[in-house]
C-alpha cells in the first residue's frame, strides 16, 4: 500500500485542506452562536432547555384526532398539533391532486368553455395570496351561514352551519357497528362526525390554491410530450380519450412528477398559515405554548423540525415513486 | 498585502472571532439609550379599545398609551416623545426581551411565570382585571355556568386561553374552543356567530362591544373567573429604569390622591403650602433626583397627561364608550384598590 502524501501542489490534497477548514469554521460558528445564546438567555433570566414538554399545558385545543385534555403535557398538545398538520395535509395532496389533473387538462381542452373556466380557475387562485383566500374562504363559511342552532340539513342527520359540517359517524357500541348521528342543540349540533368551519376553510383554500399550481404543472408535462407521439397514437386510430391515457400522461408524469413534489410540500408548509384562522395546527399550539411559558427559541425549533420531518419524509416517497415513472434507458 | 487568499483566512478567523465574542446583556443602559434617542419606544396593544388604540386623528389613545406618555414626561420632558409599537399577543415579550421597546405596556397580567422565566419584571398594576364571558343575548345564557358544550372564542398566546380550561374542568362542564391569533379575528368571528361565548378580561369585553353596531345585543355574564392584575413592564436586569417606570405610575395615583389635576397643578405648585403636594411637584425636595430625573418630573407628567383618575376617566370610564365604572381601580381610600407607596 502506498503511503498518502499530502502536498500542496496536488489538486486533491489541497481541496481535502479547504473542506476540513470549512468544516472547522462551519463548527466552530454553530457552536460559537450556541454558546452566545445560552449565554444572554441565562443573563437576562430566560428560561431554556426542553424540560417544559413534560409539563401540563393547561391550555385547550379545539379538534383534533389525538385525545387531548388541559391536563395533558406539552409534548402531547404539540403530537395534537402535529396530527392537525398531518391531517389537513394528506387530505389537501389527495384532494388537490386529482383535482389539478383535471383542471390542467381542462386548460387543454378543444371545448371553449371547459378552457375557460379552466384558465380562470388558475389564474385567480394562483394569483391571490393564499392567506387572502383563506380568509374569504372562512368569511364564506361563518358569515352566509345560519347559526349553528338552526343548521341547513343537506340530508338526514348532515348539517351545515357556522359550526361547520356535521356527519353521521360509524361508532363502536357494545362489539357491532352502530351510527352516531348528530343532534341539534341549544349551542348547535353535537355529536357524529364534525368537521369545524376552520379545518374546512383550511382544506378548501390549500386544496383550490394548490390545485391551480397542479394543473400548471400538468399542462407543462402535457405540452412537453413530442406532438408525433399523439399523431403517432392517432394514425393507429386511438380514440382522443385513449391517445391521452395511454401515450400523453404516462410520458408526461416523469416531467410532472419533480415539481409536483414540490407542490405537495408547498401545500404542507402552506398549512401553517392555519393560525390565521384559528385552526390548531402545529404552529398554532407552538404560539400557544410559547405563550404559556415564554421558550420561544425551543418551539420554533419544534416546529422546524416538524416540518422538516414531515417533508424530507415526502420528499423521499415521491422520489420513490419517481424512479417508478422515469424513463427506463436500455 | 500580496496575497489574497490569506487574506480571506484573515477574515474569516476575524468573523468567527466575532461570533466567539458573548453580546453584552444590556444593563441599566435604557435610560442612557432612551435619552439620547429623544423618545420612549412603548409596546401597546395593536387595538383594545381604552387601552390602545389610534382615533379618528391618528393620534394614539388609551391608559396604557398614558403609561407611555406619562414616562416621557418624566424623561425626556415632552409627552408626545414616545414610539409606540402595535404588537399581538405572541409578540409582545420577545420585543421587549429583545431590547426592541423599552416599556411593555399592554393590557398584560402580571403572574409568577411571567415574572420569574420571562427575563422581564412587571413595575406595577394600573389596571385591575379578571376574566369573563360575553355571550349573544338571544342565547338567553344568565351564568357562565350554564355555558356547557358551548363553543367559545379565546386569543392565542393568552392568560385567558389557560384560565377557561381551569374554569370549565372545574364546574365539570365540557366546551369546544377556537383560537386565534389577533384580537381582530376573534371578535369578527365572534360577532358573526361562529362561537356562542367570547372570553377574555372583562375591560377587553366591555371594549370589544364598543366595535359592534349594536353593543345591546351582548350581555356580559356576571361571573369573574380569575384575577388579571394589569400592568406595564420593563427588561429584567435594568433597576434604573425598573424604579422609574413603577415610580412614574405611583406618581400618577399619589397626584390624584392629593389632588393635585392638570388643571390645577400650576396653581398648587405656585401656592400649595401641602409638603405632599409640595414634594409631589417638586417645589421643596428633589424627589426625581434619586431616580435620576429632575425635580419636575412628575409636575410635567400631571401637566401633559394628568393624574391616574383623569387617565381612567378619559380612557375607560363612564363617560367613554367602553363605559367601565371606577369600581376595583378607584383609589384604596374611596373604596379601590389603587394604592402607591408614598413619594417621599
Amino acid at each position: 500500500m502506498n503511503p498518502v502524501r499530502f502536498s500542496w501542489s496536488s489538486r486533491s490534497g489541497r481541496a481535502l485542506v479547504f473542506q476540513a477548514a470549512l468544516l472547522i469554521v462551519l463548527v466552530v460558528a454553530g457552536w460559537a452562536l450556541w454558546r452566545n445564546t445560552a449565554h444572554n438567555l441565562a443573563a437576562r433570566g430566560i428560561r431554556s432547555g426542553f424540560a417544559f414538554l413534560d409539563q401540563r399545558a393547561g391550555f385547550d385545543i379545539g379538534e383534533g384526532v389525538v385525545p387531548y385534555t388541559p391536563d395533558d403535557t406539552f409534548l402531547r398538545a404539540f403530537a395534537a398539533g402535529i396530527a392537525n398538520t398531518l391531517r389537513v395535509s394528506l387530505l389537501g395532496i389527495l384532494l388537490a391532486t386529482p383535482l389539478g389533473l383535471v383542471v390542467g387538462l381542462g386548460r387543454l381542452s378543444r371545448n371553449v368553455l371547459v378552457r375557460t373556466l379552466a384558465t380562470v380557475w388558475v389564474e385567480v387562485l394562483r394569483n391571490v395570496p393564499l392567506v387572502i383566500q383563506l380568509f374569504a374562504w372562512y368569511l364564506v363559511l361563518t358569515q352566509l351561514l345560519p347559526d349553528p342552532a338552526s343548521p341547513l340539513v343537506l340530508a338526514p342527520h348532515v348539517y351545515l352551519s357556522k359550526g361547520g359540517l356535521q356527519l353521521p359517524m360509524p361508532v363502536l357500541a357494545g362489539g357491532h357497528l352502530a351510527l352516531e348521528r348528530p343532534e341539534v342543540t341549544a349551542f348547535g349540533v353535537s355529536g357524529g362526525l364534525s368537521l369545524t368551519p376552520e379545518f374546512l376553510a383550511l382544506l378548501f383554500g390549500l386544496v383550490t390554491a394548490t390545485s391551480a399550481s397542479i394543473a400548471e404543472i400538468v399542462r407543462s408535462g402535457v405540452l412537453a410530450v413530442p406532438r408525433g407521439q399523439t399523431e403517432a397514437a392517432a394514425a393507429l386510430g386511438l380514440p382522443h380519450r385513449r391517445v391521452i391515457r395511454r401515450v400523453v400522461l404516462p410520458q408526461a408524469l416523469r416531467i410532472i412528477v419533480p415539481p409536483l413534489t414540490s407542490q405537495f410540500l408547498n401545500l404542507t408548509k402552506n398549512s401553517s398559515l392555519a393560525v390565521a384562522i384559528g385552526f390548531p395546527d402545529v404552529v398554532s399550539i407552538a404560539n400557544t405554548a410559547i405563550n404559556q411559558n415564554g421558550q420561544a427559541l425551543e418551539c420554533i425549533l419544534l416546529i422546524m423540525s416538524v416540518y422538516l420531518t414531515i417533508n424530507l419524509l415526502t420528499a423521499a416517497a415521491m422520489n420513490v415513486y419517481n424512479r417508478r415513472v422515469a424513463l427506463v434507458e436500455r | 498585502m500580496a496575497n489574497p487568499k490569506r487574506k480571506r483566512t484573515a477574515a474569516l478567523a476575524l468573523l468567527a472571532g466575532a461570533l466567539l465574542v458573548p453580546a453584552s446583556a444590556r444593563a441599566g443602559k435604557t435610560l442612557d439609550a432612551v435619552r439620547q434617542r429623544g423618545e420612549v419606544i412603548c409596546g401597546v396593544n395593536t387595538s383594545a379599545p381604552g387601552f390602545s388604540g389610534v382615533d379618528s386623528q391618528g393620534r394614539w389613545q388609551g391608559l396604557d398609551v398614558d403609561m407611555c406618555r406619562a414616562v416621557a414626561a418624566a424623561v425626556v420632558r415632552d409627552a408626545n416623545k414616545v414610539r409606540f409599537v402595535p404588537l399581538n399577543s405572541q409578540q409582545r415579550f420577545a420585543a421587549l426581551q429583545a431590547g426592541e421597546i423599552d416599556i411593555l405596556a399592554r393590557n398584560t397580567t402580571w403572574s409568577l411565570t411571567r415574572d420569574a422565566s420571562l427575563g422581564i419584571v412587571f413595575t406595577g398594576i394600573n389596571y385591575f382585571d379578571g376574566q369573563g364571558f360575553m355571550v349573544p343575548k338571544k342565547l338567553k345564557v344568565e351564568s357562565a355556568k350554564k355555558l356547557g358544550g358551548a363553543t367559545v372564542c379565546v386569543q392565542a398566546g393568552t392568560t385567558s386561553e389557560k384560565n377557561v380550561a381551569d374554569f370549565f374542568q372545574a364546574n365539570g362542564l365540557k366546551y369546544k374552543s377556537v383560537v386565534f391569533d389577533t384580537a381582530e379575528a376573534i371578535t369578527s368571528a365572534f360577532f358573526s356567530g361562529r362561537c356562542q361565548a367570547y372570553t377574555t378580561d372583562m375591560s377587553d369585553l366591555a371594549g370589544a362591544r364598543t366595535k359592534v353596531a349594536n353593543p345591546n345585543d351582548y350581555v356580559i355574564l356576571p361571573e369573574v373567573v380569575s384575577k388579571e392584575p394589569l400592568g406595564p413592564s420593563v427588561r429584567r436586569g435594568d433597576d434604573e429604569w425598573f424604579q422609574i417606570v413603577r415610580w412614574t405610575l405611583f406618581g400618577m395615583l399619589e397626584a390624584e390622591e392629593a389632588g393635585i389635576t392638570q388643571a390645577n397643578v400650576d396653581k398648587m405648585k405656585a401656592e400649595s403650602k401641602d409638603p405632599i403636594v409640595q414634594r409631589v411637584l417638586g417645589v421643596t425636595d428633589d424627589m426625581g433626583g434619586l431616580l435620576g430625573l429632575d425635580k419636575e418630573w412628575l409636575y410635567r407628567v400631571v401637566k401633559q397627561v394628568g393624574n391616574y383618575g383623569e387617565s381612567f376617566e378619559r380612557t375607560l370610564g363612564p363617560k367613554t364608550p367602553v363605559g367601565l365604572p371606577r369600581g376595583a381601580n378607584n383609589l384604596w381610600n374611596k373604596g379601590g384598590l389603587m394604592y402607591a407607596p408614598p413619594v417621599r
